[in-house]
């Protein structure tokens, strides 16, 4: 579950201000808006790369609002991946894990389980430079559910690539929430994804966010 | 040499005209005159030391105990003042490159002070930062300080050579560590910490790696400032032979008592060693990039 209670957030020149809203434990949010409207800013306060003026965060019941970007526990993937140029694959899978001083075995099982299900097991010794837009996505995703987040937030992850990849990359989430049953934020302008997509729909205009059926 | 210029008409009337065909050879001519004109100076500076000195002169200068013990110093003490100025100018850059803190800009002014003050002031400026008294005529001094309580002399000795040479160095490794930052994505430090990362964790795994490249060419300069620095350390640690003389301290001592050979010499052995440094650095560089 997230839940935003009366947020504030100042990003540069513009301020987000008294945002509410409410996401369902293991429900797959969309969240609409058009560009420089803030989606972004959001994700951010979320996740603790962006600290909030006022108001709560709440993730499953706990205020996360002063906590620290890693003690949320929220899997994150920026609309630039950001990806780590010196590490493969595989380096990214585990990347998380290694921080949890995971053992070796624990960390083997975890990298094959989301290789499969997220189909990048031939990429695995790879080096992160050479991957297409599907399969960087992919890893990015898989870097963010690594660590059995149990809230992921998307920003615009589909909107680099081609039909055909994308009507892929929906399957790939879909089954991400049936395997794991993350609560996810998706951030989007597309209609498209939304309809394949969302459980619940939340539409940002003009600095406020509402729920749309 | 050209074809006719297509009038109006005919390109209103849609018929294709044909361009008129100009050449890229004035363009090559003039880029590649301005250019060539700075590299033949180089190599034609190199050429007349070359020519001035023989190897006989070459040998008699490197066999003299003042100019190897110069030598020593100087590799010392530019790998010493090289490595200080990385230590310090990769964390400098690092905030000045991630982070809008109070004052910000005012680091960002004094850390270029060095590159732009003359020399001679800095050296200068050295000596009485360390040998002015603080309160009174008798007060305090920093150098008696370093002297009496720490035991480590600094004015007229090697750690001044050192000292000297860090000081400007260390502005050139500030700038290219700043560079260096300022391209590599902040974004995937904020990713490493969403993972777990604290903010040391995530500039040690994330950025640090990518930045090796601009560490080796921050490394290179601030070898090449160090080596070429004279006017702060003939002020500051003086020009004792045998004690405080590098390289550059030579070539002045040399020439000031009209021995020109040894002075072009030395020179030379400089010029040799600022290639062998920047082509080792390359070389470990293009290493790492395979």
């Amino acid at each position: 579950m997230i839940e935003l209670r009366d947020v504030t957030i100042m990003a540069g020149k513009f301020a987000l201000e008294h945002v509410s809203f409410r996401i369902d434990s293991g429900k797959y949010a969309i969240l609409m808006g058009r560009t420089g409207q803030g989606k972004t800013t959001i994700l951010e306060a979320i996740c603790g790369l962006k600290s909030i003026v006022s108001g709560k965060i709440l993730v499953h019941d706990l205020d996360v609002s002063l906590w620290s970007p890693g003690e949320r526990g929220i899997g994150y993937v920026p609309q630039d991946l950001a990806l780590f140029p010196t590490m493969t694959v595989q380096q990214h899978l585990e990347f998380a894990l290694r921080l949890r001083h995971a053992t070796p075995r624990s960390m083997a099982e975890r990298v094959a389980e989301l290789s499969d299900v997220l189909g990048i097991s031939k990429l695995l010794q790879r080096r992160v430079q050479g991957l297409s837009g599907g399969e960087a996505q992919r890893v990015a995703l898989g870097r963010a559910l690594s660590f059995h987040p149990s809230v992921l937030l998307l920003d615009e992850p589909l909107s680099a690539l081609d039909e055909t990849t994308r009507l892929e990359m929906h399957a790939v989430l879909r089954r991400v929430k049936e395997t794991t049953g993350v609560t996810m934020l998706h951030v989007t302008h597309s209609k498209e994804d939304a309809e394949a997509l969302a459980d619940q729909r939340f539409v940002l205009e003009a600095g406020k966010v509402l729920e749309s059926r | 040499m050209s074809q006719p210029y297509t009038s109006p008409e005919i390109a209103e009337t849609g018929v294709r005209g044909q361009m008129a065909r100009k050449s890229d050879v004035p363009f090559f001519l003039v880029m590649g005159g301005l250019s060539a004109s700075f590299v033949v100076l180089i190599v034609l500076m190199l050429a007349a030391d070359v020519m001035f000195t023989s190897f006989a002169d070459f040998r008699d200068a490197l066999l003299k105990p003042e100019i190897r013990a110069a030598f020593r110093l100087t590799l010392l003490s530019c790998s010493f003042a090289a490595i200080m100025s990385l230590w310090v100018g990769t964390p400098l850059g690092y905030l000045l490159s991630r982070y809008r803190f109070p004052g910000r800009w005012l680091v960002d002014t004094l850390v270029d002070i060095p590159v732009v003050l003359p020399p001679l002031v800095l050296g200068l400026s050295l000596l009485i930062l360390f040998h002015l008294p603080i309160g009174g005529a008798d007060g305090w001094r920093l150098e008696t300080w370093f002297r009496d309580d720490v035991g480590f002399p600094v004015t007229y000795r090697w750690p001044a050579v050192i000292l000297a040479q860090f000081s400007v160095a260390c502005a050139f490794a500030v700038r290219t560590m700043r560079v260096t930052f300022d391209q590599i994505n902040p974004r995937a430090e904020d990713v490493a910490r969403t993972l777990g990362c604290t903010r040391g964790q995530a500039f040690i795994q994330i950025a640090l790696p990518q930045a090796w490249r601009g560490m080796i060419a921050a490394g290179t300069i601030s070898w090449a400032r160090a080596l070429g620095e004279f006017g702060p350390i003939l002020i500051f640690a003086g020009a004792t032979r045998m004690k405080t003389e590098v390289l550059s301290t030579s070539v002045f001592l040399e020439l000031s008592i009209g021995n020109l050979d040894a002075a072009v010499a030395v020179s030379l052995l400089m010029v040799l060693m600022a290639v062998t440094v920047l082509l080792i650095l390359r070389a470990i560089g293009m290493r790492l990039t395979a």
